[in-house]
């Protein structure tokens, strides 16, 4: 056995490893760092596959980003997780009878699936010749440019909707108003007063 | 020699285990959208996978899609679960009944 193939092996297993505890832990923290776990493990089998590029993009941006935005919101939230896991053990059976369905209807679809004849001609086409971050970008950059700008544009729209959803005006606290700061009048704001001496005021 | 199959096999079972999460974490909203986010993952292995094999690097370029959208819902979803708790003090799923859909 190769180095390549345990290496398969192990991001595989770790892979599905940090799949099950995220989704059975009792802590949603500790689900998080698992769903991390498995995320990085999942970057391991694109460099496997020589998709260099993909694989950094997992780690940045579901490592980086996406799992960070998870931990935040588990912990800022203030919720009783105990209670919502206390009904975990009824839905057990109904959820490893429906995984088992699913899991036998993949294992027949990958039974019966084949290369098509003659696929090797095709395949041996389309192959280029830079490093994989070239040949992505010259491919975006050329024939998706414009499902690359809507991509763009569906994040705009997820970063405003979130500052509107999230976004909130009390008045119960002091806020630094910077206009009227500016716009004070020495004249009004302090007054001088000619105190003799030995009298006060 | 690890083959297509590998990749294929190792990316169902991971879809298996977010299917399996929806149903075990049926009260919890932020381990449901962590089981969206597994699924999510196991299509992508697919794409690379068969990006890798076939030679064809769409396959990849549709992973970058993937996550973009996959990174907007996570936002969003959150948003509007952090959103829904400042209102109802719960995230619990049996307290969406708010438009009594």
């Amino acid at each position: 056995m190769g180095i390549g193939e345990i290496a398969f092996y192990a991001f595989s297993i770790s892979t599905l490893i940090g799949g099950v505890f995220t989704v059975v832990s009792r802590n949603p923290v500790h689900s998080v760092l698992w769903l991390i776990l498995s995320f990085i493990s999942a970057a391991g089998l694109f460099v496997l596959l020589g998709a260099e590029f993909v694989a950094m993009l997992l780690i940045i941006v579901y490592v980086g980003a996406v799992a960070v935005l998870f931990l935040f919101v588990v912990m800022m939230l203030d919720v009783d997780f105990a209670e919502l896991k206390a009904e975990m053990a009824r839905y057990f059976p109904l959820g490893l009878l429906i995984g088992v369905i699913v899991l036998i209807q993949l294992m027949f679809a990958f039974g019966i699936w084949d290369y098509s004849d003659g696929y090797q001609q095709r395949i041996s086409e389309v192959i280029g010749s830079g490093t994989n971050t070239a040949e992505l970008g010259a491919i975006i950059y050329d024939e998706y440019i414009l499902i690359f700008q809507l991509s763009g544009l569906i994040l705009l729209v997820a970063m405003i909707g979130a500052i509107v959803l999230t976004l909130r005006h009390r008045d119960d606290i002091k806020r630094q108003d910077v206009f009227a700061q500016m716009m004070r009048d020495p004249e009004e704001a302090m007054e001088l007063k000619d105190i003799k001496p030995g009298q006060g005021l | 020699m690890i083959g297509l199959e590998h990749y294929l096999i190792v990316a169902a079972a991971l879809f298996v285990i977010g299917i399996f999460g929806l149903f075990l974490n049926r009260k919890n909203i932020i381990i449901l959208l962590m089981s969206i986010e597994l699924m999510l993952l196991s299509v992508n292995i697919n794409f690379v996978a068969f990006s890798a094999f076939l030679n064809d690097y769409v396959g990849q370029i549709f992973t970058l899609f993937v996550l973009t959208v996959a990174a907007a819902e996570a936002a969003i979803g959150l948003a509007i679960l952090v959103c829904f708790f400042r209102n109802k003090g719960s995230i619990g799923v049996e307290d969406v009944n708010v438009m009594k859909g």
